[in-house]
């Protein structure tokens, strides 16, 4: 079989030939498929059937505005009160209560059950060395006030906001309709005056956290070594490590820009300083970005979460006491322990640090 | 049953506002807010058009649909109703409305709408049939006095046609056989699929 194709025997030319002219007449019968029926434009010069120019029928064109919402003339002034119909309605209906509603529910669910599942395989992961009670400070008072002012914030928008989206299917059969209600009129209060500070919140993390989470070379290693969550390894790190400079910048672009700017253009203050019209159709894709940006950033919450209390011993004392022990600075931020290392100390407050006796020994 | 249903022809609508103004006065409607507008395409030209347009009562409502609170309900005549002590303003009604039928009281910042407001086909709502409550959140319930809506009652070219939706389509049945053209049952489709 394989001397037939390639030795040059006259019966192997004779069948490349035939395959080659059923290549080329297969190819000549596509092309004049496409092309000859085109051919009368040689003949007449313009399209055989002329569309009915617009002045022609112009019933039709009236009912064809009007269905397409052409705005015409009110003497009721309001929001778009003279567009006949909101064309954008019924697809935003279905986006919300199918897509959003459905694969949002299911994938705060999955994401929940994927970090319950990584607890039971991988477990808290401990610090290595002994606790000398050595500590080196690693946020200060302001950052971390601004860090638990815009945490707070997070837990009550989203509590209120996935009231918004799911109160519907799962608290009405809960709390009845006027109890649901008496707490979705709390929530969407809460929701809309809060949200406003929230932003201030986050954008004050990009002012003053950037410089800490700007991608370097050290973040392309930590990421080859799969940042050492499923292995034992360490790989090294400043002060911050590539997945947390990962979670900083989904919460810009995420959180910032997608549901922090959505949310503005939500209560109408982008349609006030004149970034957007307040139109429905405005409303609908703002509203839209808003629940998809905000499911996402609350999965990816649920795991900065995770890793910052359950997940890692000795990460959270950072965001509480401000100190991390030395040994944790080592293990997870080797490279920023260098800088800081000189300030180690035993920390002042003595109730979060451990016993000075173990310092001792 | 019957299922109520309103009728806008367009070729008789003169735009005279009659059925917003009716209505404004008959539910005491606050300043800003209006159940019904009339809208002309084509305003000043020949051939110009309009329509009066409220709350067309959709079989499948997705107002309805959308409601965080679920306070949308249907009545036995096919009116779409909905309940202000559950309404939370949200204005997502309003995003999913076809005709732009749900009104809010406010506009202030952050957000807040007040509850929302919208034709009732002069039907009132969840309160006690015509008891100062109901007069006083959803105006006046004409249905239970076995009147028809005043908009229409008022219509002066009778181009609004309000009531059971057989009768308003075999009243402009008439119309088109004895006038000619053709129909155009403006907003039926959207709102009842037919």
């Amino acid at each position: 079989m394989k001397d037939t194709t390639t030795s040059n025997t006259p019966r192997a030319l004779s069948k490349r030939r035939r395959m080659k002219a059923m290549a080329w007449s297969f190819l000549f019968i596509v092309l004049s498929a496409m092309i000859l029926p085109t051919a009368s434009y040689l003949v007449s010069g313009e399209p055989a059937h002329a569309q009915v120019t617009n002045d022609q029928n112009q019933r039709a064109n009236f009912w064809r505005a009007v269905r397409e919402g052409a705005p015409g003339y009110s003497s009721v002034s309001g929001p778009e009160a003279g567009v006949f119909i909101n064309n954008g309605g019924q697809n935003w209906r279905q986006f919300r209560n199918g897509i959003i509603a459905n694969y949002g529910g299911w994938a705060i669910v999955i994401g929940l059950g994927v970090i319950a599942l990584f607890f039971l395989v991988r477990g808290r992961i401990k610090i290595d060395e002994e606790a000398s009670g050595m500590s080196v400070p690693r946020w200060k008072t302001w950052e971390r006030v601004m860090h638990w002012y815009t945490a707070i914030l997070f837990v009550l928008l989203t509590i209120s906001g996935l009231s918004m989206l799911f109160g519907r299917a799962v608290l009405i059969p809960l709390l009845g309709a006027k109890g649901f209600s008496a707490w979705a009129n709390l929530s969407i209060n809460v929701h809309n005056y809060i949200g406003p500070f929230f932003a201030i919140g986050v954008f004050a993390m990009l002012l003053f956290w950037v410089k800490h989470n700007i991608p370097t070379g050290t973040d392309m290693a930590w990421f080859a070594k799969g940042g050492g969550i499923f292995s034992k390894a360490h790989p090294s790190a400043g002060k911050a490590n590539g997945g947390e400079k990962v979670w900083f910048w989904i919460v810009i672009f995420v959180g910032l820009v997608a549901v922090c700017g959505s949310g503005l253009v939500l209560i109408g203050w982008m349609a006030q300083l004149g970034f957007v019209d307040s139109t429905r159709g405005t409303m609908q894709l703002a509203h839209q970005v808003h629940a998809i940006a905000s499911i996402a950033w609350i999965i990816v919450f649920f795991g900065h979460a995770y890793i910052g209390t359950l997940g890692t011993e000795g990460a959270l004392e950072g965001m509480t006491t401000g100190r991390v022990s030395v040994e944790w600075a080592k293990q997870h931020h080797d490279l920023w322990y260098e800088e800081v290392k000189d300030q180690a100390g035993i920390a002042e407050d003595t109730t979060s640090a451990p016993a000075p006796s173990t310092a001792a020994s | 049953m019957a299922r109520m249903k309103f009728l806008c022809d367009a070729e008789r609508c003169i735009e005279c506002n009659g059925c917003v103004t009716a209505c404004k006065n008959e539910h005491e409607v606050p300043w800003g807010v209006n159940r019904r507008r009339v809208i002309t395409l084509g305003d000043g030209e020949a051939g110009e058009k309009s329509i009066s347009v409220a709350c067309m009562h959709c079989t499948d409502a997705p107002c309805a649909a959308v409601c965080p609170v679920d306070c949308f309900y249907t009545t036995d005549d096919g009116v779409v109703l909905h309940d202000k002590d559950l309404c939370i303003g949200c204005g997502y009604c309003f995003y999913s409305c076809p005709f732009g039928a749900p009104q809010y009281p406010q506009e202030e910042a952050f957000g807040v709408r007040g509850k929302m407001d919208k034709c009732t086909f002069c039907a009132g709502g969840p309160a006690d049939d015509n008891s100062p409550v109901e007069k006083e959140k959803y105006g006046r319930n004409r249905l239970a006095e076995g009147k028809l809506p005043l908009c229409a009652e008022m219509c002066s070219t009778k181009a609004l046609i309000a009531g059971d939706g057989d009768m308003v389509a075999d009243i402009y049945r008439e119309r088109i056989l004895k006038r000619g053209g053709r129909p155009q049952t403006w907003g039926w489709e959207t709102a009842y699929g037919s």
